[in-house]
């Protein structure tokens, strides 16, 4: 059972505090946030999401630059606490539209009567939005939406690049909208997080995708709602070994190494035709995550090379190929390079007549960061 | 205070207006401020219809009736009057509130509303009540007690509809009966109730009905349930089978450590699950927030890590990228090196290579330290001395650091190798080692092959002249080590600047360092072929380095699958108090579900701890570590030492030897020194018997005490890997097959332990006429069909003997 669950800033200052049980200090904030912040006096190493500090256990996860954090004296299920934190965040923002800094404080309330709910004397009740509904009274104070970085699974996918979100996946699922009439609509993403590792000759050595399918439905009346994938979709690789790729499994058949479901799908006509049948609760929620290490040709390939240029100098060509067909084009793409901790200094060079494109040395990560902001297939961009 | 005039004055004002002073109040609140002086104004407000008010009110009495009992009463009568309200929304929260108040003196005036609680039509109030329950205990346990809650909770926990009230009920009922168990026969009885057949596959047959967290909770219950046959078993495990498709990782896990439970008893069944479970892991590390798949990863590390060769060709899921956190990493390269076998180790070794590389310093040398970890696990070893050889060629400090350690490591266990390593090391500026540990390997390598290296006499010389700048005592205690052995192979070049090093070491203001340099000037002086068998004995490869966790307390861990000692890496007591274990705490005295069959169980833990003790401080510290303490315990004391006579030790060393000295004690010094030889030396080769044909007594006894004191004090007397017949493992399936071969042959099991493919045994026997004692360890690895047996004997000289007629006997095993 848990005994405080607590928001921190970035800064460390309590947004909300709850205590359930009373029986961990009620410094406890404090002394987490000294902790994490100071985990290794080299900064190289983050803070584990789990620590034991004093016979307290310390949860936590990190959500827009926000810290949820969990403490408990037990011996609990760290993936059930995480996975709790990480689902209060969710919670929290399905009612507030977006989840900020600014739009917690505002909102303080609101998120107690969520959180009252949500916990009983540190034992979970229910993180579900569509049961919360019935008991939750206040009216969240809408944040202006402008720049604020989108939050769940997908903002996970998409670390560090901007994914404009659409106004209307941050509105509050209790809001009113303006005009008093409430719009009947359905959000249903697919975020698939791609993996590939080259050798420094160009041949692929690892690659697989990590995919979402999330919904967040505004729809009333929770009607039922059937996805249909595709027909030759397969999930499992059998006796053969996954990574097992002269067996070319015939073209444009898919194989999941493995999926998982959200508990309100129904899988019953899923053997038969592939499809789901779910009727979407409120806020949003992933419908199924999914597993490929199928072959399959990476969107783009990257081709570094570097010469030393001097004896205090390195000249590194980046070269970056759009490998998907000419009918659809890339947005927001940026290209990382990790760099020696002694650089000082970098010169970059854009291929003439680039357009949108960027480039920036990251000092305090030791990063170089190019940014495209458009990438049409074929075009192959380098500097 | 100028809150609370506002708070008095705007009382009578609109629920508006009173919104927005409370949420101030709220907001102080947080962040710490102590507002409890409005506690007065805040209940008065409270006497409202506005639902929103009344919940900012309840938070705020929850958070200071605690400390202002007083104050607290005063809320009691709303409360009490909310808690028969016509809406169940405000019933539930006033009762909620009243329960919260953790005020002990005002417990009389919950019963009567909790009582109502749980009988009230609507589910939300018994739901709240159910926990209601749980807080009164904790406030005050005998009125909870006395009240007889707990028989109501059990009655509604079988009989309510709603599941989430079920749920709470279970989890009060949980907690009660478990810390009333100790003192109440009754409450034992209970708790053993919940695990009951029926009991158990009522929580099962409604499972679709809980929430994912209430899941959780049965799952975690029918964890402990022991069903009668393995009928039962499939059932259940078919039951569960599609909450592995759950997204929720902790759902998944719990139902995993279900599977793990049910079937340890069913060896090949428990590797189907390990294959079934594998897929839904990996998914789940590979969806979900990093924090999320990082408690994932901890258990599949633990699943890797006992059973490494079913994920042997899944090695590809854990590399590392490159925007991981460093804790995923490291569980990665964990998991990276306990995979590695035949097949993959070139893979795994050229994908660590590139993480060498990195520019992430941390990330290197673990990834330097994991090369190595494989090459000490024997696999295809050829190439990879090569490729740390090339590390060395990096020059970056600290890749050659962490290579040197671990190419002393490869040199204790694979001496062949020497050639090539020390025409590599040899090459390195000691200059650029600075880390303690880097510099006492090379330091290491120095004195041990100072045959096969041109200028380790002068390398030495040139470190002893620095011995002041030198801040690590280990690094000095190697160096006095390196220059010994130096000095016996190749004397003219040492000669000096083992005088030096001696002056020195004498003057060290280090207790250990002083001790070794005077022990080894007194060795010098009483004998250098003595002093030669003391500091350069022939050495025994290493075969295998320890391990640094007992099994015991993998298993342990195991037991505590899908808790904090997964992510920790240590079993729960080891971190929490004894009444915070909470539910994971009674699974062990429910029966032991450990592996080990054998009786003589109870040894088994001292044992095990014991041995890695030892083996511990051998692959730390180097084995003539062990000599250098002697000198704590002689009884004589360490001759002073001032400023002038330093002058003189640097003389040669004949001169060193005839300084004066307190003569006596030549002969106390000796005998010591024999029992050290008894310690780290392998007796000399005595001429080997004939094969006479041992007889042993089939009777031996020995208690395990004496096994223990004596398998601590007797060297190795012989060591082996030997290959063994498949039959014979596959017959391992159950240990006590194995017991009962030896015993037929007169040798029996003092302890045993392990789970597949590691099993772990100690013998011993006895010989027929005379009580002379053969203590055997022996590590049976069944999925490669070797066993490494360390022998020990009380008579050196039968042991060949011994160990012809133990390998036979256990060769002989499995055969028809």
């Amino acid at each position: 059972m848990i005994s405080q669950f607590f928001v921190l800033s970035q800064r460390g200052d309590n947004i909300v505090f709850r205590d359930y049980r009373g029986d961990v200090q009620k410094g406890s904030a404090e002394v987490f946030f000294r902790k994490v912040k100071f985990w290794k006096e080299d900064d190289k190493e983050e803070a584990p999401p789990v620590f034991n500090l004093d016979g307290v256990n310390y949860f936590h996860v990190k959500v827009v630059g926000l810290l949820f954090v969990a403490t408990t004296r037990n011996n609990l299920s760290p993936s059930l606490v995480l996975e709790l934190l990480q689902r209060i965040a969710r919670v929290i923002k399905d009612y507030l539209g977006v989840l900020s800094e600014g739009s917690l404080r505002k909102n303080f309330v609101l998120v107690y009567e969520l959180l009252d709910e949500v916990m009983d004397f540190g034992y979970v009740q229910t993180t579900s939005t569509e049961v919360l509904k019935s008991y939750i009274f206040n009216e969240p104070i809408v944040v202006d939406t402008d720049r604020l970085p989108s939050l769940g699974p997908a903002a996970l996918f998409v670390q560090g690049a901007k994914r404009m979100p659409g106004t209307a996946v941050t509105k509050s699922v209790v809001a009113h909208e303006p005009g008093g009439r409430k719009r009947e609509e359905i959000f249903v993403d697919i975020i698939e997080k791609i993996s590939v590792t080259f050798s420094s000759s160009g041949y692929i050595l690892t690659s697989e995708i990590d995919g979402t399918i999330q919904m967040k439905s505004y729809l009333t009346g929770n009607p039922e709602i059937r996805l249909a994938l595709n027909d030759d979709l397969s999930i499992g690789r059998g006796g053969r070994s996954i990574y097992d790729y002269s067996g070319s499994s015939g073209s444009g058949s898919v194989i999941l190494d493995d999926c998982n479901f959200h508990e309100s799908v129904h899988l019953d006509s899923f053997d038969v035709d592939r499809t789901l049948t779910l009727a979407p609760s409120d806020g949003e929620f992933p419908v199924m995550n999914y597993r490929i290490t199928q072959e399959f040709k990476p969107p783009f390939r990257i081709n570094s090379l570097i010469e030393e240029a001097g004896p205090l100098k390195a000249e590194v060509i980046l070269k970056n190929y759009a490998e998907f067909p000419s009918s659809i084009t890339a947005n927001t793409i940026v290209v990382e390079m990790p760099l020696p901790t002694y650089t000082t200094r970098v010169n970059y060079e854009l291929e003439p007549g680039a357009v949108g494109q960027m480039t920036d040395f990251k000092e305090s990560n030791r990063r170089l960061e190019w940014s495209l902001k458009k990438v049409i297939s074929l075009a192959a961009a380098h500097w | 205070m100028q809150l609370r005039q506002l708070a008095g004055s705007r009382a009578p004002g609109t629920d508006d207006s009173k919104r927005e002073l409370f949420k101030k109040v709220i907001s102080y609140m947080t962040i710490g401020i102590d507002v409890s002086a409005v506690f007065s104004e805040m209940v008065m407000c409270s006497a409202t219809s506005d639902i929103v008010l009344k919940k900012m009110c309840y938070l705020y009495v929850g958070n200071y009736a605690k400390n202002n009992p007083d104050l607290a009463l005063l809320t009691i009568n709303f409360l009490q009057r909310d808690c028969k309200d016509e809406d169940p929304m405000i019933r539930g929260l006033a009762l909620r509130s009243l329960c919260s108040l953790r005020v002990a003196n005002l417990v009389e005036y919950l019963v009567g509303p909790l009582g109502n609680g749980l009988k009230d039509g609507n589910s939300y109030v018994r739901m709240v009540a159910s926990i209601g329950v749980l807080k009164l205990y904790h406030i005050s346990a005998s009125t909870c007690m006395d009240a007889d809650f707990p028989a109501m909770l059990k009655h509604l926990m079988l009989n309510d509809k709603d599941a989430q009230v079920v749920a709470n009920c279970l989890t009060s009922l949980q907690e009660i009966w478990g810390l009333e168990a100790s003192t109440s026969e009754e409450a034992a009885r209970e708790r053993e109730m919940l695990l009951s057949k029926a009991v158990i596959y009522y929580f099962l047959n409604r499972i679709k009905e809980f929430s994912e967290w209430a899941q959780c909770i049965v799952l975690e219950l029918v964890a402990k349930y022991v069903p009668s046959d393995s009928n039962e078993i499939f059932d259940v495990m078919n039951l569960l089978e599609d909450r592995l498709q759950h997204a929720n990782g902790a759902v998944v896990l719990a139902t995993i450590k279900v599977f793990l439970q049910l079937t340890l008893s069913m060896t090949d069944v428990h590797q189907q699950v390990y294959e079934r479970i594998k897929s839904p892991l990996l998914t789940l590390v590979s969806s979900g927030s990093p924090e999320q798949s990082y408690a994932v990863l901890s258990h599949l590390h633990l699943l890797v890590m006992r059973a490494p060769f079913i994920f042997s060709s899944d090695y590809k899921h854990f590399y590392c990228q490159y925007n991981e956190p460093f804790y995923v990493k490291k569980l990665k390269l964990e998991m990276l090196t306990a995979v590695a076998n035949e097949s993959n180790t070139y893979d795994i070794v050229t994908e660590l290579c590139e993480y060498a590389a990195n520019v992430d310093i941390p990330m290197a040398r673990e990834s330097i330290r994991a090369v190595g970890k494989i090459a000490l696990q024997q696999y295809d070893v050829n190439a990879i001395v090569d490729r740390l050889l090339q590390f060395l060629e990096m020059e970056k400090e600290h890749v050659t650091a962490e290579t040197l350690v671990l190419v002393k490591d490869l040199l204790r266990k694979y001496p062949q190798w020497s050639h090539d390593c020390i025409a590599v090391v040899g090459n390195i500026s000691s200059k650029n080692v600075q880390e303690p540990k880097a510099k006492a390997a090379l330091i290491w390598m120095l004195g041990e092959y100072a045959q096969d290296m041109q200028d380790a006499p002068y390398i030495l010389e040139s470190l002893i002249e620095n011995w002041d700048e030198e801040h690590s005592a280990e690094v000095r205690l190697h160096l006095l080590t390196a220059i010994m052995k130096c000095f016996l192979r190749r004397p003219p070049e040492t000669q000096k600047a083992l005088g030096a090093a001696l002056a020195a070491g004498l003057a060290d203001f280090h207790q250990d360092v002083h001790d070794r340099a005077l022990f080894y000037y007194r060795l010098l002086k009483y004998d250098v072929s003595v002093a030669e068998r003391v500091v350069n004995p022939p050495k025994q490869a290493v075969s295998v380095f320890a391990d640094t966790q007992s099994s015991e307390v993998k298993d342990r861990i195991f037991d505590e699958f899908n808790s904090l000692s997964v992510v920790y890496q240590k079993p729960s007591y080891m971190f929490t108090d004894k009444e915070h274990r909470g539910p994971f705490a009674f699974s062990e005295e429910l029966g032991n579900l450990s592996i080990d069959t054998d009786l003589a169980n109870d040894v088994v833990p001292a044992q095990r701890v014991e041995e890695n003790d030892k083996d511990l401080l051998l692959s730390t510290s180097e084995k003539e570590e062990n000599h250098g303490s002697i000198n704590n315990s002689s009884a004589y004391d360490a001759p002073s030492y001032d400023g002038s006579r330093m002058v003189g030790a640097l003389q040669p060393q004949q001169d060193l030897v005839s300084l004066d000295q307190p003569p006596p004690a030549n002969t106390p010094a000796s005998l010591a020194m024999d029992d050290l030889f008894g310690l780290g030396l392998p007796v000399a080769p005595s001429p080997t018997p004939p094969p006479l044909a041992l007889k042993l007594n089939a009777k031996a006894v020995l208690d395990p005490n004496s096994f223990q004191q004596k398998w601590r004090q007797l060297p190795v007397a012989a060591s082996q890997e030997i290959s063994l017949n498949p039959q014979g493992v596959s017959a391992l399936s159950s240990p006590q097959v194995l017991l009962r071969h030896m015993q037929g042959h007169s040798i029996q099991c003092i302890a045993s332990g392990g789970q597949a493919p590691n099993f772990k045994f100690f013998f011993f026997a006895q010989k027929e006429d005379e009580p002379s004692t053969y203590l055997v360890e022996c590590v049976i690895n069944s999925a490669a069909c070797k066993a490494q047996l360390k022998i020990k004997a009380d008579d050196q000289s039968t042991t060949q003997a011994f160990s012809t007629l133990f390998q036979s006997v256990l060769s002989e095993f499995g055969l028809p």
